[in-house]
């Protein structure tokens, strides 16, 4: 093996990127938990760990471009940096997302509670799934386990419209608890964007693997 | 986009030493081919054997097919320097004619070809050296002036005029750069961008962002063997054949 310099500074992306992952994935874990357990403690710490997933994003972007620029990757490796470039962002709005449902499980608090005849739960463990798998899917370079991923993604946009239709039913017969049905939608919507940022990383894993573009459901 | 160099079969021998195993290519006209792989896999044979200059070294042997335009090169009767004149040929150290002034380095190939006329010699040289981006800075004192007066990458852009001035249909290049400082490389990579308008560029290289920066198509050799050929852009985002993307991720040996 040659170049170790430049080999090592790719463990160090991973490594790097590995780490924000598992911090993004665990406030989006945090964020639902708080949502289950209307646990304000647990919300405030996914507000306060937001800065460090911030943090990362940063030192993910600097040390890939010091890469580009010192070391001129090819193919697999050029691939690899271009997918990490871009995962970096996915996991950083997925931080976002999680802030988003911690603050609006706050913002419950204050609130009486909807009836809604709908499964957040479950979709916010197929959501986490989806997370996880994109993330482990990236650290073995697993193709067919991100192509996995991609295929659940309808699953949770289904559910986001089941659970529009039951917000819109409970606002317009009980008035009194749309607030608590209002958080709700919102919070699955940010549920459904969790997911479209597991199935970019998805995305981002199979061009990295294999060198095709599935984007948009292209076929490689 | 047609084929300016057919090549089918080709072996070369440096003694009883195999240097070439049967390489097919068909380099594309009026394009810029680069030809990569690590050292001793065979690719500046592989050049010399396109205008048959590996058959000059003592106790070598070429077999095989090299077409170029409609000219096969090793056929009966052709000689090397009706090759020569076909294709002209840049190597890695600059060699100007020290002796020489630098509008005779130009001259010189035109002269043992029999040019006679000044005014003709002048155009021409005017031309080359025009095409080699050269002619405004020795227009004014080209005749005073020796080829060896000028700097590394101007003599180097001599010697490119000095192939163009024959008008060769194919330009050979042996590492033109390598032994350049980053400026006179950047000119000698726009000259090669330039001049695959009107030529077909075969050039050698061992630094990969130059085949990026200036060819259309590359091709990767390895023991001598033809790995893989395809268009520069795939080989370095995604090759075909793991040795390829082994050499050029440096995680070769």
């Amino acid at each position: 093996m040659t170049r170790t310099r430049f080999h090592q500074g790719l463990d160090d992306l991973k490594q790097k990127l590995l780490a924000m992952g598992g911090m993004a994935e665990r406030a989006v874990e945090r964020a639902v938990q708080g949502f289950q357990t209307r646990d304000l403690n647990i919300c405030e710490i996914v507000l306060r760990d937001e800065a460090n997933i911030n943090a990362i994003e940063r030192e993910v972007d600097e040390l890939a471009i010091d890469l580009l620029a010192m070391q001129q990757p090819m193919a697999v490796d050029l691939r690899f940096i271009i997918a990490c470039i871009k995962i970096n962002s996915d996991l950083e709005r997925v931080g976002d997302q999680a802030v988003n449902i911690a603050e609006r499980v706050m913002d419950m608090a204050g609130h009486g509670r909807a009836e809604l005849n709908i499964d957040l739960p479950r979709m916010a463990s197929l959501t986490i799934n989806m997370v996880r798998d994109a993330l482990n899917s990236f650290l073995t370079a697993d193709a067919d386990l991100a192509s996995s991923v991609l295929e659940r993604d309808d699953l949770v946009d289904n559910m986001n419209r089941e659970i529009f239709e039951a917000a819109d039913f409970a606002m317009t017969h009980h008035v009194e608890t749309h607030r608590d049905a209002l958080d709700t939608l919102i919070i699955a919507r940010n549920l459904e964007r969790v997911a479209d940022h597991a199935t970019n990383i998805a995305e981002d894993v199979i061009f990295w693997v294999r060198g095709a573009d599935v984007r948009h459901h292209a076929q490689s | 986009m047609g084929t300016e160099i057919h090549v089918e079969s080709l072996k070369a021998w440096f003694g009883d030493k195999q240097a070439l195993n049967d390489i097919a290519l068909d380099i594309p006209d009026k394009h810029t081919t680069a030809i990569i792989g690590p050292s001793g896999c065979g690719k500046s044979t592989f050049v010399r054997c396109l205008n048959r200059m590996h058959e000059t070294l003592p106790d070598t042997r070429v077999q095989g097919k090299v077409v170029i335009g409609d000219l096969d090169i090793y056929g009966k009767g052709v000689s090397a320097v009706t090759v020569r004149r076909r294709v002209g040929m840049v190597f890695q150290k600059p060699n100007p004619f020290t002796t020489m002034s630098i509008y005779d380095n130009v001259a010189a190939g035109l002269k043992l070809n029999g040019y006679g006329s000044r005014r003709e010699l002048d155009a021409i040289v005017e031309k080359s050296l025009r095409q080699a981006a050269l002619w405004d800075e020795v227009k004014d004192d080209m005749k005073k002036k020796s080829g060896a007066s000028l700097s590394g990458g101007q003599q180097q852009r001599l010697c490119i005029a000095r192939a163009l001035a024959v008008e060769p249909d194919v330009l050979l290049m042996d590492e033109p750069a390598s032994a350049l400082d980053p400026i006179s490389t950047a000119k000698i990579e726009d000259l090669i961008f330039e001049l695959q308008q009107q030529y077909t560029v075969v050039i050698v290289t061992h630094n990969m962002q130059q085949a990026a920066r200036v060819a259309e198509f590359t091709a990767f050799f390895l023991m001598g063997n033809l790995v893989e050929f395809d268009k520069t852009e795939k080989m370095f985002t995604k090759p075909t054949d793991k040795r390829t993307e082994d050499y050029i991720t440096g995680r070769f040996g």
